[in-house]
């Protein structure tokens, strides 16, 4: 569906687009002699002041479990959704214990959940509390792992002790406590490391040393090292199952264009090094026009996939198990939030991108769709996880809650 | 006054004026402690205190929602939400959107500086969330004709990353500008009809 080289053709339709409109403004402008726009409005498509564009903030109480849009969602047939948990406010990350607790996360409360299914009923818990954008959660060898704005935290034993959990142990502090972009995503590495990422403070700008960078440190918080640069901001990593190599998805600059720049699905294959490129290119092929010139995309790691303009391309995890199908063995799920900076707005589902052997793009396609219903939100997918028993969950920071997608029928496994 | 009632009216206070039971009062009457620091109407004379009267509902329920929390910090205001139900916060807000916007002051203000405060609206954008008018919709406020002190101190906590928000929205906006465009801004809007 969205290929580097459609991206480019979309590139040159919207250039020419956009050409169209500059002159439709100079007519406007002649017409006008009394209020010439400012410079910076030059260039400025005509429209773009009258329209609707603000980020949009999910209610903060969840939606009752009977008032959420599973009826407005579709999926390919074969599939069923439910919900798996409503009254989980404002959830995000997902995470799955080895003794079954689902852990979810939220960006804009105070709070880390845990789902946990006793005697066929399903129980939310508050596991962690009094944290600042606690986005980022992390489950490893039963320590849960918690990434604040700030800071980054662990709970040992977490399952052993859900009816009364410890404050968590600070392992990783002194982090910038900048607003813009400073909530994280946080995974652990084949090499038994924690990744997170510090985004830039900004929508466009030149970052500090510090920002726009994805870090890796030990599990006791010692040893932080930058493992790649250049990205803007993260909110989903995951590990290729047979590379070993972190992928994830980046969240490009906004009030450049309706259709510039595409988020991206990017891979680091060389630790250390990689750069991808912000603030100076975007998409891999498209130089900023403030920022850009006297630089070459050609100096940066290339995306593997383009994910829409705006869309929001958020959690993505590879899908290992069998209970889906066979044609989704190791494909990644990407849950795309959807757009806010864009008039028509793209994203607000769930992809399935599949991938060549050597791990470069091969599709991407729709898995579950409808969470825009005419240009407006009725919920918002963040992050997905492949569950034990194969069905795959989805959370909604819009609804808070979470949703268990599964096969109808007979599966085939070969 | 019984021991009993004594309990009763100690427990009220201790919870907070919000919080009294609802069968007492009518939400206008339980809005009354509300309006003497945000002002007769929602229109605040009280320095650093902002006007709330004709704010959208959903950006007034988030706020409520967030001093109920704590996760806006303000003594004061903690306080007086505390207890409150999620249909409370409701009403509060339903109510508050429904006073009447501020009025802005009548001196029109130096020319020079509206104009330039309204090129910086333009530039920055802030039309484009908050309306063409400044009057908000949905979670994002109703700026016009607000209390000139309450936006730049807003402002200013924003862009110094003190007051995080619902989400980092201001806070990203906020980045470039400058402290003496956030004067030419706050001075610009409160003046705005």
């Amino acid at each position: 569906m969205h290929t580097l080289g459609t991206g480019v053709a979309r590139l040159a339709i919207s250039m020419s687009l956009t050409a169209t409109l500059m002159a439709a403004a100079a007519g406007n402008l002649f017409a006008q002699q009394a209020d010439p726009p400012p410079p910076w409005k030059q260039g400025q498509p005509a429209g773009v002041a009258n329209s609707q564009l603000a980020p949009v903030a999910p209610p903060p109480v969840p939606t009752p479990a009977d008032k959420l849009p599973l009826d407005k969602l579709s999926l390919k047939a074969g599939f069923k959704i439910e919900v798996y948990a409503a009254g989980v406010p404002n959830a995000r990350t997902l995470r799955l214990g080895d003794k079954g607790s689902v852990f979810v996360s939220s960006r804009l409360q105070d709070k880390v959940h845990a789902i946990i299914t006793k005697d066929g009923k399903r129980e939310v818990k508050v596991v962690a509390s009094g944290l600042h954008r606690p986005n980022g959660i992390a489950l490893h060898k039963g320590t849960l792992y918690i990434a604040e704005l700030s800071q980054i935290s662990k709970i040992d034993n977490i399952e052993d002790n859900l009816d009364n959990p410890p404050k968590p142990t600070v392992i990783l502090s002194d982090l910038p406590k900048d607003e813009p972009h400073g909530w994280k995503y946080l995974t652990v590495g084949p090499d038994e490391k924690l990744y997170f990422q510090i985004g830039v403070p900004c929508n466009i700008c030149v970052p500090s040393e510090r920002h726009g960078k994805i870090y890796r440190v030990g599990l006791d918080g010692q040893g932080l090292e930058v493992y790649a640069s250049g990205i803007r901001q993260i909110v989903g990593m995951d590990w290729h199952p047979k590379l070993k190599q972190l992928y994830f998805s980046e969240n490009s600059r906004d009030w450049l264009s309706e259709d510039v720049p595409e988020d991206k699905l990017n891979r680091v294959t060389q630790a250390g090094k990689d750069n991808f490129g912000y603030p100076y290119c975007h998409q891999g092929n498209f130089p900023d026009p403030e920022f850009g010139w006297g630089r070459s995309c050609s100096e940066f790691t290339k995306p593997v996939a383009l994910l829409g303009p705006h869309s929001a391309a958020l959690g993505l995890r590879f899908y290992t198990g069998n209970g889906l199908g066979k044609e989704y063995r190791n494909v990644i799920f990407l849950a795309r939030h959807g757009s806010w900076n864009r008039s028509v707005k793209v994203g607000g589902d769930v992809v399935v991108i599949k991938l060549n052997e050597d791990g470069t793009f091969r599709s991407m396609e729709p898995f579950v769709t409808g969470f825009i219903q005419h240009n407006n939100y009725v919920g918002r997918p963040v992050d997905v996880l492949p569950m034990k028993d194969g069905s795959l969950l989805i959370s909604d920071d819009f609804n808070g809650a979470v949703y268990r997608v599964s096969r109808t029928g007979r599966v085939a496994t070969k | 006054m019984n021991a009993g009632r004594h309990t009763l009216w100690l427990a009220v206070t201790l919870l907070g004026f919000g919080a009294q039971p609802a069968w007492t009062t009518t939400i206008e009457e339980r809005l009354a402690p509300c309006l003497a620091c945000h002002g007769e109407n929602g229109q605040s004379a009280n320095p650093e205190i902002p006007s709330i009267g004709a704010q959208p509902s959903p950006y007034l329920l988030i706020q409520l929602f967030l001093f109920r929390e704590k996760l806006r910090r303000l003594d004061l205001m903690n306080d007086a939400v505390k207890g409150l139900s999620d249909d409370d916060l409701r009403a509060f807000a339903d109510t508050i959107a429904k006073l009447p916007p501020p009025r802005p002051s009548a001196d029109p203000g130096d020319p020079a500086r509206i104009e330039r405060g309204q090129a910086l609206i333009r530039q920055y954008r802030c039309n484009i969330c908050h309306d063409a008018d400044l009057a908000g919709r949905d979670n994002v406020p109703r700026i016009a004709g607000q209390r000139e002190d309450f936006l730049v101190k807003t402002m200013r906590e924003y862009k110094g990353n003190v007051r995080a928000g619902y989400d980092a929205s201001m806070a990203e906006v906020l980045q470039p500008v400058s402290d003496a465009d956030i004067l030419d801004l706050a001075y610009f809007v409160a003046r705005q009809r």
